[in-house]
């Protein structure tokens, strides 16, 4: 609210300037909006007049009629809103079109007649994929997933943060965080090959160090046993020291002095971590859990397909992979796919919903 | 050496220090140790390799399969697309996301609220793997070319909270005013002002956009059906599931050659689609911090 009233006062000031600019000064301004192209001048007006509409109430009390509003924010802020026109463009085009698409779900989509002109289904689909055998197996492999994934690669970048805080030297500091960035940078593609050439039961690391202990090496990659723990353990392999960052900045603020001040009062090292360091995370540890609720909603789709084989679907065949499978692989079935996509944004929400829940229980914070 | 504190020489303190320098040194060895396997077993006879000998250091130096890789034709024209696509795909990137990070950042900015609102909700709500596809192939007529693997997506939200938070919290309103009132427009200050106090966190940004691009898979999988338009990694996986089928066959004995040089060609292509980016980042370390988004989704 005091956004707008702030916007309201400001805007005055402008068009007392405004009022005193001569007249072909402003048809300069005009030319140079039409010399930067016609189109995209019309498209921002249009912008900038849905949302003066929106915080219309506030406007309409300043008594001044409202396309002179309108009129000032735009000569003053025309620039600003070609800056966004293309983003703009490209959300609309890419991220909200495809969302008008998910009414598929609810029909029997040909693609010769369009989305509009194909007819309605009603749950036809979603009908159809409880009454598989595979639903809930899809289902509670994706929760699974996530779930794991969680609760390994929130808290370990933590610890590895706070490891890295215990070295004072800037130069360790930098070696140590040169080398665990690494892996983030290669390709899912990449890790997923450098997983398979190790795994190998014949000519990988993993089946040299069976065979020196004795045991006969089994396929990992061809157990629905192991696919989760290698999903996650490779996960956390890449993306750990790259997610300690924000802890590592965050413990560079706990000023030196107050750690020597909790050792000279006698603290030990874990008192120090638990009663010093650990407390000024939380913050930042708050936020980056909320975020990384959001992100459950779209456990990776690529490592899951790429890790794939016939042996271990038991466990690696989660929606993501099914959808694709049935959306895209052999005859498409569009509709019958994206009414799967559905069902697994609302799995999605709910879990959200779940998690949020349990971290305003126990941590005593949450999204909602 | 490190300056000692008062109570270093505890015996609680030294057994401290100990185990985590212990732990951290594991650590950075399970980390490292994968890539440097990789690097030497792509130099070494896989001979050696394949029998376990290798471990520490290249045996039998060759530089066969960095060899084999440039008479590829495959891997080569992979190659030259993802520069392309990872180049142009960057530009777009940040021609799309900066400006409009700036406009976002003002708070003398109208629509501000309400795009914020727009752009966020895409972050949550999406409209799912199938729908995209036939929106971005059949409504926008854009499969399989290289138009796909460039445009779609130019707008990443993530990267325009870091940079609208950047240039929220790093550019002064005070400078924009004092420049206004010298008759500087918005366009100009954004060029001659605002960019070059962001050099650091733009950089980052520009990592971030190549980075995502040039090790994007899912886009080459979804939508490139002609090979002449395959990115890098899609050509990858195929060697790599290919060789894969190859060591299948091999059980009998009759091709251990042909064995050796595809497991030799997978390490190598590794390292050389690797390499580009591995040795980009080191570069701009020093301002990752600046380009993590604590605290950034203020709504």
């Amino acid at each position: 609210m005091d956004m707008v009233d702030t916007m309201v006062t400001m805007n005055t000031m402008d068009m007392d300037i405004a009022a005193s600019m001569d007249a072909d000064m402003r048809a300069d301004a005009g030319a140079a909006t039409s010399a930067s192209g016609m189109a995209t001048g019309a498209e921002a007006g249009a912008g900038a007049s849905g949302t003066v509409a929106g915080a219309g109430a506030g406007l309409a009390r300043n008594g001044r009629p409202l396309p002179e509003k309108i009129r000032a924010e735009l000569r003053r802020n025309w620039e600003l809103y070609i800056f966004v026109l293309p983003a703009v463009a490209s959300v609309l085009l890419f991220n909200y079109l495809p969302m008008y698409g998910v009414q598929i779900a609810f029909k029997n989509f040909v693609p010769s007649k369009g989305i509009a002109g194909s007819e309605w289904v009603g749950l036809k689909w979603f009908a159809r994929f409880f009454n598989s055998y595979q639903w809930l197996g899809l289902i509670r492999n994706s929760v699974a997933l996530s779930f794991y994934t969680l609760i390994f690669s929130f808290p370990l970048p933590i610890v590895f943060a706070l490891l890295v805080n215990q070295f004072r030297s800037q130069r360790a500091r930098k070696a140590i965080q040169t080398i665990s960035y690494a892996p983030h940078f290669i390709s899912t593609v990449v890790v997923v090959g450098i997983v398979s050439l190790f795994l190998s039961p014949s000519t990988g690391l993993y089946g040299f160090a069976a065979r020196a202990l004795g045991a006969q090496p089994i396929n990992p990659l061809g157990e629905s046993s192991m696919f989760r723990a290698i999903y996650v353990a490779s996960d956390v392999w890449q993306h750990m020291g790259w997610q300690s960052i924000i802890y590592v900045a965050t413990l560079s603020t706990v000023s030196a002095e107050l750690l020597d001040a909790a050792r000279v009062d006698g603290a030990s090292p874990m008192q120090r971590i638990w009663h010093v360091e650990l407390p000024a995370l939380r913050p930042t540890m708050t936020i980056l859990l909320i975020l990384s609720f959001g992100s459950l909603m779209s456990v990776g789709f690529e490592k899951a397909y790429l890790l794939q084989n016939p042996q271990n679907l038991a466990t690696s065949e989660i929606m993501a992979t099914y959808i694709y499978k049935v959306g895209l692989g052999g005859t498409p079935q569009y509709s019958y796919s994206a009414a799967i996509g559905l069902i697994n944004s609302v799995v999605n929400v709910v879990l959200l919903l779940l998690f949020n829940a349990a971290s305003r229980r126990f941590g005593e914070t949450s999204l909602f | 050496m490190k300056k000692k504190g008062p109570f270093a020489s505890a015996p609680n303190e030294i057994a401290f220090r100990a185990a985590v320098c212990a732990i951290t040194a594991v650590i950075l060895l399970l980390t490292a140790y994968p890539l440097y396997y990789v690097l030497i077993a792509s130099v070494s006879s896989q001979q050696h390799v394949m029998a376990g000998r290798v471990y520490f250091l290249p045996m039998g130096f060759t530089l066969e399969g960095y060899a084999e890789l440039a008479g590829d034709g495959a891997i080569l024209r992979g190659y030259a697309n993802t520069v392309f696509y990872a180049l142009a795909g960057t530009a777009l990137g940040m021609a799309v996301t900066t400006p409009c990070a700036y406009a976002l950042s003002r708070r003398d900015f109208w629509a501000r609220r309400w795009l914020m609102v727009f752009f966020l909700v895409t972050m949550f709500f999406s409209g799912g793997m199938i729908p995209t596809y036939l929106a971005i192939t059949k409504t926008l007529g854009m499969g399989s070319g290289s138009l796909v693997m460039i445009v779609p997506f130019c707008l990443n939200v993530f990267n325009l909270i870091i940079l609208r938070t950047y240039f929220e919290t790093n550019l002064p309103r005070e400078l924009w005013e004092s420049a206004q009132l010298d008759g500087c427009s918005n366009a100009r200050y954004f060029a001659v002002v605002a960019l070059p106090l962001s050099k650091a966190v733009l950089s980052v940004i520009m990592l971030y956009f190549l980075v995502g691009k040039w090790n994007d898979y899912f886009s080459g999988l979804l939508y490139i059906r002609d090979e002449k338009y395959l990115p890098l990694q899609n050509v990858l996986r195929s060697i790599l599931t290919r060789t894969e089928a190859m060591a299948g066959q091999f059980q009998s004995g009759t091709n251990i050659e042909a064995l050796h040089r595809a497991n030799l060609i997978k390490f190598s292509s590794i390292v050389a689609s690797s390499m580009p980016m591995m040795a980009l980042y080191p570069f701009l370390q020093k301002y990752f911090e600046k380009g993590v988004m604590i605290g950034s989704v203020k709504g």
